[in-house]
């Protein structure tokens, strides 16, 4: 059996970190790339969204380098996530690409579903095996989240450009390489060490803007065209409202790990606006919104793909979320039409709009 | 005498202004850009040369539009700005107080909206809205009308026929529809650019809200019929600046102006730019399968810049000595 999934920005190292630590031999898709895309737009229906299409080459790509079963999350509510895994599915076995299917839909009640459902892959190893890989899985994560956060902080700053970029690769790496918990532990000193080795100027004024929307178009970086390495380099300090590691503890750990950062607090503040579940993330998008508008951010953006219901929803009230909150919002819409060009001009206006914005308030406060 | 150049290279034109140490306009030049943005810039630069006084001294020069990133490297810019910053600090300069600014140009649409002298709100064309300039341009030679003309026929319709105006594929059949219908030229010409606002209003406008001053600027300000239509669609007087067709140039100028203020010296390699050697090549870098494509720009042989690429493997190899980046 050698199992593959769908990218998702780095998630591939944190499932490959759990499924090897079990002996499960993985092949990851190789990364997203335009071919990926091609493949998926050309075989997948129009008005599908950017994640459907780039799921659909994420498969193809892997079953040409071997791969023979799929393991793929499962979804509830208005979001059409929930069924892709058959329609992805589906659509294989009319482009005879033949695979194994695996849905693991999120538990409802408890986690010892989702431990049931990771059986069929799993075979009968022993539960406190499964159960240390899902933890091994999970410190992989929150390793990446690190390097990722102290990325978002050191590019505005960096004094060689590119230094970020290329320290992040070499980190990313060395946790991708870690093959126990304990190679773990030294992979993330060793990471840190790579991620403080960038020379940054500390007094530089920097922007702070927050990521905010769906999260396949979030966590993944060829599908938001690179959206953090241009703040970035535009000098603004980004901050993503969703973690890969928050999100596994949140909808597959249920919250096991206390003190770790949850979208809860994104849905406590949301409820002026939206006080129920919309599906996918809408309702955190608003709360995420008045959030960062309350810890004093100079901005959010919020990314969705082309036809995304929730946060469509999430989009038609943001602009009376800004008008109360005063935090400027632009939203950027991806699918495979975007221009990388376009995006770029709208996201420096905006990065301009903020500046001014700031540099008004400072002559008036000064 | 001492001043500042702006540089807006658009896909369509190509303007270049020249702005004393009071922000008078001097000089201004639009030429048509012809899909070759470098050559045009030298060659603007050549007639803007033999324009200005022999003694002028460039203090700074500021670049904007699609093409600013290539123009700002092979004339050494001082600013390189996005169109609509450009705009907004062209527009709340000659018009002090405007709240709203109305851009509609040759390929894009753009609304920007300040508030106390500085912008809150912008949106670009996305879907449709788009080309509104160049549509107008085709809808003119299609009727056999020079395109000057065409403002001052709508302004004589006096019940303008309402054509769909949805898209311009849409607007362009729904409009002979009418006209094999008997609807006189006026009248036709009238609700077409009613139609074109409209559409303007709900795809770029979106429900913002406008409030006056309101400038109208970009080529299709020079229409009579369109400034008309804005006016009777928003209740409002609509002011149209002196160099409307220019203000992104202008803006850019300020910028520049605003860049060097702080005692920078500028990089503007001067007007020697005009006959130096600039080629442009490109490569498939096969690095990954993204298989960018790699643009590279040399002076003199010399490779000066490069971009393209997604990771950032070739842009960021030139720029391995330290940026000096100031917000």
């Amino acid at each position: 059996m050698k199992v593959t999934f769908p990218h998702m920005g780095y998630m591939y190292i944190s499932l490959k970190g759990m499924l090897e630590y079990l002996g499960i031999e993985v092949v990851p898709p190789p990364p997203c790339s335009k071919r990926t895309l091609n493949l998926g737009v050309k075989h997948c229906p129009e008005f599908a969204c950017l994640p459907l299409k780039l799921n659909v080459g994420n498969f193809i790509e892997a079953r040409e380098i071997g791969a023979d079963t799929i393991m793929m999350a499962g979804g509830c509510g208005p979001c059409r996530f929930g069924y892709y895994a058959y329609v992805e599915n589906e659509i294989l076995k009319d482009l005879q690409v033949h695979f194994n299917l695996v849905v693991l839909e999120p538990p409802e009640k408890h986690i010892g579903e989702l431990l049931g459902r990771i059986k069929k892959i799993t075979g009968n190893q022993p539960w406190v095996k499964v159960i240390k890989a899902l933890r091994f899985g999970y410190l992989k994560a929150r390793a990446v989240d690190q390097v990722e956060k102290s990325s978002f902080q050191k590019r505005p700053r960096e004094l060689i450009r590119g230094a970020t970029d290329r320290a992040l690769k070499q980190a990313i790496h060395e946790i991708d390489s870690a093959q126990t918990p304990q190679e773990l532990t030294t992979a993330e000193e060793k990471s840190r060490e790579i991620m403080e080795s960038i020379s940054i100027d500390i007094n530089r004024p920097v922007l702070k803007v927050a990521l905010i929307g769906e999260i396949y178009t979030l966590l993944e970086p060829f599908a938001n065209g690179n959206i953090e390495r241009h703040l970035g380099n535009l000098g603004v300090e980004v901050d993503r409202s969703m973690m890969l590691s928050e999100w596994i503890n949140d909808h597959l750990f249920m919250g096991l790990i206390r003190n770790a950062p949850s979208s809860k607090r994104f849905i406590k503040v949301a409820s002026p606006y939206l006080n129920h579940f919309v599906g996918g993330h809408g309702q955190e998008t608003i709360g995420a919104a008045v959030w960062y508008g309350q810890q004093g951010f100079d901005g959010a953006l919020q990314i969705l793909p082309f036809t995304c219901m929730p946060e469509i929803v999430a989009q038609s009230i943001l602009p009376s979320v800004s008008g109360d909150t005063g935090l400027p919002v632009m939203t950027l819409i991806m699918d495979e039409h975007s221009g990388e060009a376009g995006m770029v001009t709208r996201l420096e206006a905006f990065v301009d709009l903020l500046q001014r914005r700031n540099e008004q308030k400072e002559a008036l406060t000064s | 005498m001492k001043g500042y150049l702006g540089i807006d290279v658009g896909s369509v034109s190509t303007n270049i202004v020249f702005m004393d140490e009071q922000t008078n306009v001097l000089e201004s030049l639009y030429l048509r850009t012809n899909g070759q943005p470098v050559a045009t810039v030298q060659k603007g630069l050549g007639q803007i040369k033999e324009k200005l006084p022999a003694k002028v001294v460039v203090r700074g020069v500021g670049t904007t539009g699609s093409g600013r990133q290539l123009t700002g490297i092979v004339v050494g810019a001082d600013a390189i700005k996005n169109e609509i910053t450009a705009h907004a600090v062209a527009a709340s300069h000659l018009v002090p107080g405007v709240q709203s600014v109305l851009e509609i140009g040759g390929q894009d649409s753009k609304i920007i909206i300040l508030r106390n002298g500085v912008v809150t709100d912008f949106a670009m064309n996305t879907v449709c809205a788009a080309g509104t300039g160049s549509f107008l341009d085709q809808q003119a030679s299609r009727l056999n009308i020079a395109i000057e003309e065409f403002g001052d026929i709508a302004l004589r319709g006096s019940t303008p026929v309402r054509i769909a105006g949805r898209c311009a594929v849409f607007a362009e059949s729904d409009m002979i529809h009418k006209q094999q219908m008997g609807y006189n030229l006026d009248n036709i010409l009238a609700g077409l650019c009613e139609a074109l606002v409209r559409n303007y209003l709900n795809n770029v406008g979106k429900g913002k809200e406008i409030l006056g001053p309101v400038v109208f600027q970009g080529g299709v300000a020079a229409n009579a019929g369109m400034r008309k239509a804005f006016e009777r669609a928003l209740g409002l007087e609509v002011q149209i600046p002196k160099y409307f067709n220019v203000m992104g140039a202008v803006g850019a100028a300020m910028l520049a102006k605003d860049a060097v203020s702080k005692g920078v010296p500028t990089q503007f390699k001067g007007f020697g730019v005009a006959d130096m050697e600039y080629k442009a090549g490109s490569f498939e870098c096969d690095g990954c399968p993204n298989l960018c494509e790699v643009i590279e720009m040399a002076e003199q042989g010399k490779i000066i810049a490069r971009w393209g690429d997604r990771c950032g493997k070739w842009s960021n190899a030139l720029a391995t000595r330290e940026a000096s980046r100031s917000c």
